[in-house]
C-alpha cells in the first residue's frame, strides 16, 4: 500500500474517533419518551430515524417497513408540534426519543441516531432512513429485508448501498391533493429516469451522485452544490462504525464501497424520496427562517423560495412508477447475483 | 438426509418422505448443539421409519459429508432390506412433484443409477483457480477457515511439484454432490475390497462430495444416467443459488422431482410444493433448459455488466472501458454547413434519431428541439458541460433502442473531443474547413470575418490532432470541404449505409445543398487578408460552385475477350 493511503487510512481512524466522541458528548440532547428496546432480538432489523412534523407520511412509513422486515423502530422526534411524537408513542414497535436541540449541530440528526446506534445496533443490520425515503430493492414484493440481509451476510457483505430516486407529482406542487391514506406513490408516481452523473468521492471513495429533478430544475445554474443522491441506508452495525454526513459516507471506508467497479454483481436498491407533497412548501417557507437543512444555507435560499411557491416538475420525459421491475430494468438498481 | 440447519423445515421434509413410505435416515452435524439436536430427534420421534445416523462434522469441501452419507447409507442398507434406491437429500431440498411420481419414475428404471458423473477435461468447474488439481494434490486445510494455510500450501506443492498417484484403475470424475443410485451400486461401493485404500485418497482430495461417489460409481454401476435428480443451481462463484417464492413458476416448469437450495423462509414454496397428483396424464420428463437459459443470462449479466450504464451498481472505471457507451452513435462534423435542414433529411431517409448541436455554447439541441430529453436530461448548458462524458453516456443509453447522431463544429463546447475520440462506438465524420460555409453565408465581407475563421480553423485543427493521435480509437473519416464537394452522395451513402448497418437505400440525389456561387472567391479573399484557410481542401480561383452539377461518369475498363 502506498505511503499515502497509509497516511490517510490513519488520518480516517482518526477522523471516525472523533466523531464517536462527538456522538458520546451530544448524548444527553435526546431524552427518552417511550423505551421499548427491551424487545429487541439479537436477529431483529433495526429501523432509525430522526423526524420532524411527519404525520402526513409516518403511517405510510411505519407500514412499508413493517412490511419489508424492520422489527423495531428507533425514532428521534425534533420537536413536532403536529402529534407525531404522542402518534409515534402509541405504536408498539416504536422506541421514542425527543429533543428540542438544533438539528443541523446534531449534523442533521447524525450524532443522536449514532448514539441510538452505538448502544443498540451493534450486529445487528440497521436502516437508517428519513421518514420522506421508503426504501425498495430487487424482488421487494415477494421478498424481504430479512431475505435480502441473510444474502448478503452469506457473501459477507455488511452494507447495502441505494440512491435517491426524487418522486413528483404531474402538475404544480401547489395543486396536488393528497388523501393521507392514500398510497403515497399514486400521488408522486413520477421520476426522471437518468440524468445522473457518478463519480468517486476522492476521500470517502464513496459512489457519489447528483443528478435527478433537482438538478434539472433548481441546481442548473451551481450543479455542483446539487444535492447528493447516494446513500448506504442498510448497515450491519458495529459499534465502531459512523455516518459522515447524513447517510452519504460512512466510516471506516470500506463500508462506502457498495459498487462494483468491474461487473454488475452487487445487490443495490433505490430509497423513493417522497418529499414533494404540498407540505413542502410551508416547510420551505419554515426553513428559510430556521435554516436546519443545508451546510451554507445561503445557497439554498432561492431553492427554497422557488419550492415554496409549489413548482410544476413533471417533464414530458418522466417515468410514471411502476414497481422494481422497471428500476431495475432502467439500470438505476441491479440485482446483483441476487437472482 | 443431511441436515445441519433450519430443523423445521427439515423435519416438514422428513415427515414429507415418510408419509410417502420412504424410510429416512437423518444425519444432522455434529456442529449442531446437543440441545438442539434432542429436541429435533424428539420431534420426528412418532415415525417409525426415520432413523439418525452417527454424526460427523460436515464442513463445506472436506471429508465429512462423505463419512456422514456413508454411514448413514450403510445404515439406511442394512434396517431396510427391500430398498432399491438410495436418494441423498439435504433439508433444504424440496420435492417438486409427488413422492409417489419419482417413486413410479424409478420402479419404470430399476437398475439405473442417476448421478452426474463427468470426466474433469469435460466441465469447467474451476473453482480458486483449481480444476485438475484437485485430484493431485492434498488439501488437509479447510478453504473456508483456514484460507492462508490452504492457500500456501497448495503454492507449495505447485512450486515443489509434487503430485499424488491417483489409485489404480481410477478416472476422476465430477458432478453434482446429489445422487440417487441403485442398492446394487451403493453396496458394491461401500463394500469394495479396495474401499480402504479409496478413501485414503479421497480424503485429501478437494471438495470430495462432488468426485467420490461420482468417481466410484463408474467402476460399479451397471447403467448410469449422468444427471443429478435434484435441480441445483450454482452462481459463477460455487455459491448455491437459492430458491425463493418468486421462482415458483421456473420451477413448476421444470418439471424437476427435488429443487435446491430452498429458503426456509419461501412459505410460499412450501406451500405448493410438492404439487397435488395430477390424474390421467403422461408424466414428464425433467428438463431444465428454460432455467439453465435464465440463469445462464443472469450470470452474463453480472459477469459482462451492462455496456454503456453508469449506476451505482456497476461505475467501471471509465478509460479501462472498451467504449463508453451503450450503443453506437455518429457524430457528424460540417454537414450541416452545407446542407442546413441536414437532421430532418437524415431522420426521413434513415429513422435515426438526429439531433442539433448538442454541444453548443447557449444550449443543447435535442432533436425534436424540446428542452428536456428522454430520462429527464436538461437542455441546460451548464449542467451538460458539469460532467459532459456523462451527459453524453446517459444520452445514448436512454435512447439506446435506436441509433442516434449528432451534430458537432468547432463552434461548440469541445471539452468532449476526447470521449468522441475514444469512445469505440463513436462514427466521427468529419468535413474540415465546412465552417467557412457559414462564414460565407453571412454575408460578412473576408476582412469582417478574418479572425473569427482563424479561430474556428484552430480549435478544428486541435479536434483533428486528437482523432489522428495514438489514442484514438473510434471510427473517423476525415475528408476536406473540397473532397465532399467532389462527390456527396457517395459520402452521404457511406454515412447512411453506417448508421443503419447495412446497405441502406441507394440515394438518388443529395438533399438541398447551400448555394456556393462566389465561395472560392471568398476563401481567396480570405487568403488575401493573410488567412489561409488550408482545412478546406483546393479551390481554383473562380471556380463556379455548382453543387448540382451531374455526377462525372465512373471511369471503367472494358475487359479484354
Amino acid at each position: 500500500m502506498p505511503l499515502g493511503d497509509l497516511w490517510m487510512a490513519y488520518r480516517m481512524r482518526w477522523k471516525r474517533r472523533r466523531f464517536l466522541f462527538r456522538i458520546w458528548r451530544k448524548r444527553r440532547q435526546i431524552a427518552p419518551l417511550q423505551d421499548r428496546t427491551a424487545a429487541i432480538r439479537p436477529d431483529t432489523i433495526l429501523c432509525f430515524a430522526t423526524v420532524r412534523n411527519e404525520m402526513a407520511r409516518l403511517p405510510h412509513f411505519l407500514q412499508h417497513y413493517r412490511k419489508l422486515g424492520v422489527g423495531h423502530f428507533l425514532i428521534v422526534d425534533n420537536h413536532s408540534d403536529d402529534g407525531t411524537a404522542a402518534y409515534l408513542a402509541a405504536q408498539s414497535d416504536v422506541s421514542l426519543w425527543s429533543t428540542q436541540h438544533s438539528y443541523r449541530l446534531a449534523r442533521f440528526g447524525m450524532d443522536w441516531l449514532g448514539w441510538l446506534q452505538w448502544q443498540y445496533g451493534h450486529r445487528h443490520w440497521c436502516l437508517t432512513v428519513d421518514a420522506d425515503e421508503l426504501l425498495t430493492f430487487p424482488h421487494a414484493d415477494s421478498r424481504d429485508l430479512g431475505d435480502l440481509t441473510r444474502h448478503l451476510d452469506a457473501r459477507g457483505i455488511t452494507s447495502f448501498g441505494a440512491i435517491m430516486l426524487e418522486m413528483y407529482p404531474k402538475g404544480p406542487i401547489a395543486d396536488v391533493l393528497h388523501d393521507p391514506a392514500a398510497d403515497l406513490l399514486e400521488t408522486l408516481a413520477w421520476f426522471d429516469a437518468d440524468n445522473y452523473r457518478e463519480k468517486t468521492h476522492p476521500i470517502y471513495q464513496n459512489l457519489w451522485i447528483q443528478g435527478g429533478v433537482r438538478d434539472r430544475v433548481f441546481f442548473a445554474a451551481r450543479p455542483e452544490r446539487a444535492p447528493t443522491l447516494s446513500k448506504v441506508p442498510l448497515v450491519r452495525w458495529h459499534w465502531r462504525h459512523v455516518y459522515v454526513s447524513s447517510t452519504h459516507q460512512m466510516l471506516p471506508r470500506r463500508l462506502n464501497h457498495v459498487f462494483d467497479r468491474v461487473q454488475d454483481r452487487r445487490v443495490t436498491g433505490v430509497l423513493l424520496h417522497t418529499k414533494f407533497l404540498p407540505d413542502i412548501m410551508p416547510k420551505s417557507q419554515e426553513e428559510l427562517t430556521r435554516r436546519q437543512h443545508f451546510e451554507n444555507s445561503d445557497l439554498y435560499t432561492t431553492y427554497h423560495q422557488h419550492l415554496a411557491q409549489g413548482p410544476d416538475l413533471w417533464c414530458p420525459q418522466s417515468r410514471h412508477y411502476d414497481g422494481w421491475e422497471q428500476l431495475t430494468a432502467l439500470g438505476l438498481m441491479s440485482k446483483g447475483d441476487w437472482d | 438426509m443431511l441436515v445441519h440447519t433450519a430443523f423445521d423445515r427439515a423435519e416438514q421434509m422428513i415427515r414429507h418422505w415418510s408419509d410417502a413410505g420412504c424410510p429416512v435416515v437423518v444425519h444432522v452435524d455434529r456442529n449442531v448443539g446437543q440441545a438442539t439436536y434432542d429436541a429435533f430427534v424428539a420431534a420426528v420421534a412418532d415415525l417409525a421409519t426415520v432413523s439418525f445416523s452417527p454424526r460427523f462434522r460436515g464442513e463445506w469441501g472436506m471429508w465429512g459429508l462423505i463419512a456422514a452419507s456413508q454411514a448413514a447409507s450403510r445404515q439406511l442398507l442394512a434396517q431396510f432390506p427391500d430398498i432399491r434406491h438410495v436418494y441423498l437429500a439435504s433439508g433444504a431440498c424440496l420435492p417438486l412433484r409427488p413422492v409417489a411420481e419419482l417413486q413410479a419414475y424409478l420402479d419404470a428404471r430399476p437398475d439405473t443409477d442417476f448421478i452426474e458423473s463427468v470426466t474433469t477435461g469435460d466441465v469447467q468447474w474451476t473453482i480458486g483457480g483449481l480444476d485438475s488439481e484437485r485430484f493431485t494434490l492434498r488439501f488437509p486445510f479447510s478453504w473456508k477457515r483456514q484460507r492462508r494455510l490452504f492457500d500456501v500450501f497448495v503454492l507449495l506443492q505447485q512450486t515443489l511439484r509434487l503430485r499424488r498417484r491417483l489409485p489404480k484403475g481410477i478416472v476422476p470424475h465430477l458432478g453434482s454432490q446429489w445422487w440417487c443410485l441403485t442398492r446394487r451400486t451403493l453396496t458394491a461401493i461401500l463394500d469394495d475390497p479396495r474401499r480402504v485404500e479409496f478413501d485414503r485418497y479421497f480424503r485429501q482430495v478437494w471438495i470430495p462430495d462432488e468426485c467420490y461417489y461420482q468417481t466410484l460409481v463408474r467402476l460399479h454401476a451397471r447403467h448410469i444416467e449422468s444427471r443429478s435428480l435434484t435441480l441445483a443451481k450454482f452462481d459463477f462463484q460455487g455459491k448455491p443459488h437459492i430458491f425463493y417464492d418468486d421462482h415458483a413458476e421456473l420451477l413448476a416448469r421444470s418439471a424437476c422431482f427435488v429443487a435446491r437450495k430452498v429458503w426456509p423462509r419461501a412459505d410460499g414454496l412450501y406451500a405448493r410444493f410438492p404439487r397435488p397428483p395430477v390424474e390421467d396424464q403422461a408424466q414428464p420428463e425433467p428438463h431444465t433448459g428454460t432455467i439453465d437459459r435464465i440463469f445462464a443470462q443472469a450470470v452474463d449479466r453480472r459477469t459482462n455488466g451492462r455496456r454503456g450504464l453508469y449506476m451505482q451498481s456497476r461505475f467501471p472505471f471509465m478509460d479501462r472501458e472498451n467504449g463508453f457507451t451503450a450503443m453506437p452513435y455518429s457524430v457528424l462534423q460540417g454537414f450541416d454547413d452545407i446542407i442546413p435542414d441536414l437532421a430532418d433529411w437524415l431522420t426521413a431517409q434513415t429513422r435515426v434519431i438526429a439531433h442539433g448541436h448538442l454541444f453548443a455554447p447557449d444550449r443543447v439541441y435535442f432533436a425534436g428541439g424540446g428542452t428536456t430529453y428522454q430520462g429527464g436530461l436538461s437542455d441546460n448548458a451548464r449542467l451538460r458541460d458539469y460532467n459532459a462524458k456523462m451527459f453524453l453516456t446517459n444520452l445514448i443509453w436512454n435512447a439506446r433502442d435506436q441509433h442516434q447522431c449528432f451534430q458537432f463544429g468547432p463552434s461548440d463546447n469541445q471539452p468532449i473531443k476526447w470521449m468522441l475520440t475514444k469512445d469505440t462506438q463513436a462514427s466521427v465524420w468529419v468535413v474540415t474547413g465546412a465552417w467557412a460555409v457559414s462564414l460565407f453565408r453571412s454575408g460578412r465581407s473576408a476582412s469582417d470575418v478574418r479572425s473569427e475563421a482563424a479561430r474556428l480553423q484552430q480549435v478544428e485543427n486541435r479536434f483533428l490532432n486528437a482523432l489522428r493521435s495514438p489514442e484514438a480509437r473510434s471510427r473517423r473519416h476525415i475528408m476536406t470541404l473540397a473532397e465532399f464537394l467532389e462527390s456527396p452522395i457517395d459520402v452521404l451513402q457511406g454515412i447512411m449505409d453506417d448508421m443503419v448497418g447495412h446497405r441502406a437505400a441507394t440515394l438518388k440525389k443529395p438533399p438541398a445543398m447551400v448555394d456556393l456561387d462566389g465561395f472560392a472567391q471568398f476563401l481567396q479573399d480570405l487568403k488575401n487578408q493573410g488567412m489561409h484557410p488550408y482545412l478546406a481542401g483546393e479551390f481554383a480561383a473562380g471556380d463556379a460552385m455548382q453543387t448540382s452539377r451531374p455526377r462525372p461518369r465512373k471511369p471503367y475498363v472494358i475487359a479484354k475477350k
